[in-house]
């Protein structure tokens, strides 16, 4: 089988915030760069990032990056690669000085700087006094980013495939990477984007449980991508939820509004988290106050008739506050919860947010695989970026406003990094034809008629055992029981058949496609939760609640072939530094 | 519920068609979105495109009984029944409702949307003031879902030479940006009988924007500016 072809020197699948930046970095470098994505760029889920971008400038708080990793790997529950840290939070005032210069419209400060709010987890001097270190445009941050990436890359002319559906990834036997196969969606016509070096910047994959904050469109394609090509997901089990989602919709509200001043209260009024976090209270790290809040509920403090929620109150900021820092949250609020958050607090949650792990990879944004030569082999051609990735600066759980940082600094590293494989790899590969049939037939399965499962049957059985099976805490039954629950889901794929066989604009196949994708991811997250005997980050067992460093200060590798697990050793040693040694978490 | 949906597949239909869908489905609390999905699990052919389904991505913006609006942020229970659905006016269908976005975007990227700046590039922040900042409130926030365009007459005859209402609000944005140094050239662009001038103040923009933003406010400073660059 032979596909149109079209040669670039790189293609990026994905056209988020890391994806952007990387075409940045490729298309001012003069090389030809094609941006393959699912949806127009502006409609990708960076745009419902809120709160703000982590970066040390220091403007309103004294600040340095030593400060900024240490809270970073305190933060991951010392599963985070401090090589990695050390380079996101060293490049984050660079990083962030860019964006500005691009355009990026960040709020202001009296002296004209950016204007930085205090976010959770984030403190002066090795776990002191909170630091104000989040650059934020309102309660927009995402928005304002994304839109200024595209429209930079609109200057700089870059190659956009939008509405195209990356299918799988091209690789020769010598485990080279050569592009992607994508289908116009508008078209329903396949097209072989052929390049010498591939990123994957596909984002989150939220929509493997039933509630998340996560956009419909965050289905884990590039990982299901990376499964497919042999590759390992890295650490799938750390799930973060994100303490304030809406009750009932899941849709987001900022971290910065506790960064503001906000704070949650049970339905005795009270301030709860002054228990669980004395010092860091309402600001504690993400895992901590999501577990504090579940707990709450659990014992019978939550609100509401049915008691499943806690409120989020911050009437008490002023509505000249709330209008001018986060306007963005009150029509959320107003339109999700009917509540008018400077009159009433906000009715939230702990809702399913981000995913740490992903696609493992090193700090220039290579995939890395083990091999018979070494635990993390680069994939020649091939690079990961942003939450599809697993560099690890997140570890166990990620601080809020390092994902913006991760998505921009590991983009233009990545971006970097192809410019010189580019340079020192100037042919493209032969292509092997058995490469490309493989592709042909996972497409014309799907145009198989006659009686069958739906996709939203399966995807919305999936989903509700994930959430099941999978949430805030875990214990060995649930666990085996889930692993269980979702093979037999997933044995059920070949049985699912669409209605719809038409080629224009048929978002039924590409929904099926995405299903596929969804169920690697879920088996993934399955497998690799129900092996973790601790409590890590966002892994929180009832039957093991200790940290237990000696056994699991390691990464888990899931490979998709008989479900196998390996784990490879956490990276310790930063670039320059003196390492953070593992020691008790509290806040 | 009951539902009144444009239908159109170019491959089998010769025209589009109204369909009628009814929903048992308790509206209270609801988006519309929610009931279009609720509807597509019932007929796989029924083509939309969303994404964030909060009201930021743009992805979903429809005309909903009339008016455009995006579907994700509609609740439910303010709509009179049967709820009419169509493809927002103006842009080719390619399917349902889904419309070509070509000539919309066409026209975005024609005003230059990014800062100009030539001078050497510090290795701090460019200085702006909260003042400064605040000129870019009411504008940086669209969210390119072409509810106002496509309600916008002008844009409709002249979709080709017209900016229309949401690129003419974002050559405003950078305008108005203290950091850009290309209003001029920005200004000279727009000094066109069809680029700016189709703007007839009609404000069906300003009143569709589901975001609140009034790109007829935007227009009017625009033309402000170049009375004043004149005299």
């Amino acid at each position: 089988m032979s596909f149109p072809k079209r040669t670039f020197d790189a293609v990026i699948i994905g056209g988020g915030g890391a994806g952007l930046r990387a075409a940045l970095q490729l298309a001012e470098a003069n090389l030809k760069v094609a941006v393959v994505s699912k949806v127009f760029p502006t409609r990708s889920h960076t745009v419902s990032a809120q709160g703000g971008i982590a970066a040390s400038l220091g403007n309103v708080s004294e600040d340095n990056w030593h400060w900024h990793m240490y809270d970073t790997v305190k933060g991951s529950d010392y599963l985070g690669d401090q090589d990695a840290i050390e380079f996101m939070c060293r490049n984050a005032n660079e990083a962030v000085i860019e964006l500005e210069h691009y355009g990026m419209p960040f709020d202001r400060l009296e002296n004209g700087k950016i204007y930085q709010r205090p976010f959770g987890g984030m403190t002066q001097n090795y776990g002191g006094a909170p630091a104000v270190r989040t650059c934020a445009a309102a309660d927009r941050t995402g928005h304002a980013m994304l839109h200024t990436l595209y429209q930079r890359n609109i200057a700089a002319r870059t190659q956009f495939f939008e509405e195209y559906f990356a299918v799988d990834l091209v690789m020769d036997d010598q485990g080279y990477a050569q592009g992607v196969v994508a289908l116009s969606i508008e078209t329903g016509e396949t097209l072989f984007i052929e390049a010498r070096a591939t990123i994957l910047a596909t984002g989150g994959a939220g929509r493997i449980f039933s509630v998340t904050t996560n956009a419909l469109i965050n289905t884990g394609d590039g990982l299901g991508m990376a499964l497919r090509a042999g590759l390992p997901l890295e650490d799938m089990e750390f799930w973060q939820f994100h303490p304030t989602g809406i009750h009932g919709a899941g849709v987001l509200v900022t971290e910065g509004v506790r960064g503001e001043g906000g704070y949650l209260v049970n339905k005795n009024g009270e301030r709860f988290m002054e228990r669980y976090a004395p010092n860091a209270k309402d600001l504690a790290s993400r895992d901590v106050v999501a577990r504090a809040m579940a707990v709450e509920i659990y014992e019978g403090r939550g609100c509401g008739k049915d008691g499943d929620h806690v409120l989020l109150k911050l009437d008490h900021l002023g509505a000249d506050v709330i209008q001018q820092r986060l306007p963005g949250i009150r029509e959320l609020s107003l339109k999700f919860a009917h509540v008018d958050p400077s009159t009433a607090p906000i009715p939230v949650v702990p809702t399913v947010h981000y995913m740490m792990g992903g696609i493992p990879t090193n700090l220039r944004g290579q995939v890395v695989t083990p091999t018979a030569t070494g635990p993390e082999e680069a994939v020649p051609g091939l690079y990961a970026i942003g939450e599809c990735a697993c560099v690890s600066v997140h570890g166990a759980n990620r601080l809020g406003s390092n994902s913006l940082l991760d998505l921009i600094v590991f983009g233009r590293a990545a971006g970097n990094d192809v410019i010189e494989y580019c340079r020192e790899n100037p042919f493209p590969r032969p292509v092997q034809e058995p490469s490309l049939d493989k592709i042909a037939a996972r497409l014309a399965r799907w145009d198989r008629a006659g009686d069958g499962i739906t996709v939203p049957e399966l995807r919305e059985e999936m989903s509700k055992t994930m959430q099941l099976h999978c949430g805030v805490f875990r214990q060995e039954e649930m666990l085996q029981e889930g692993v269980k629950k979702m093979q037999q889901i997933a044995a059920k794929l070949p049985d699912v058949v669409l209605r719809d066989h038409s080629k224009v604009y048929n978002t039924g196949r590409i929904e099926a496609l995405e299903l596929e994708n969804l169920m690697g991811v879920a088996l993934a997250t399955m497998t690799s939760a129900a092996a973790r005997q601790e409590s890590r980050g966002a892994h929180a067992r009832d039957d093991f609640t200790a940290r237990d460093d000696k056994s699991w200060m390691k990464h888990t590798l899931y490979f998709a072939e008989n479900h196998r697990l390996d784990y490879k050793p956490v990276r310790l040693k930063p670039l320059t530094v003196e390492a953070f040694q593992p020691k008790a978490r509290t806040y | 519920m009951r539902f009144s949906i444009y239908r159109f597949n170019p491959e089998t239909d010769a025209k589009p068609y109204m369909q009628d869908y009814e929903l048992d489905l308790e509206a209270e609390g609801k988006m519309l979105l929610d009931a279009i999905l609720l509807i597509k699990e019932q007929d796989e052919t029924l083509t939309v495109r969303r994404s964030c389904r909060e009201g930021v991505c743009g992805s979903d913006g429809m005309n909903i009984n009339g008016r455009n609006g995006l579907a994700c942020v509609t609740p439910l229970q303010d709509l009179k029944q049967p709820i009419e659905l169509r493809p927002l006016p103006g842009l080719p269908v390619i399917r349902d409702l889904v419309v070509d976005m070509t000539q919309f975007y066409k026209q975005y990227r024609s005003i230059k949307p990014y800062v100009v700046n030539n001078d050497p590039e510090p290795e701090i922040e460019r200085l702006q003031s909260p003042e400064e900042r605040a000129e870019l409130d009411g504008l940086y926030e669209c969210i390119l879902c072409a509810c106002c365009s496509t309600s916008c007459p002008s844009f409709w005859w002249n979709p080709d030479k017209f900016v229309g209402p949401a690129g003419l609000l974002q050559a405003y944005r950078f305008i108005a940006d203290s950091r850009d140094q290309a209003s001029n050239e920005r200004l000279d662009d727009l000094e066109d009988p069809y680029r700016l001038f189709r703007c007839h103040s009609i404000m069906s923009c300003a009143e569709v924007c589901p975001k609140g933003l009034s790109p007829t406010r935007a227009i009017g400073k625009i033309k402000e500016i170049l009375v004043k660059r004149t005299v």
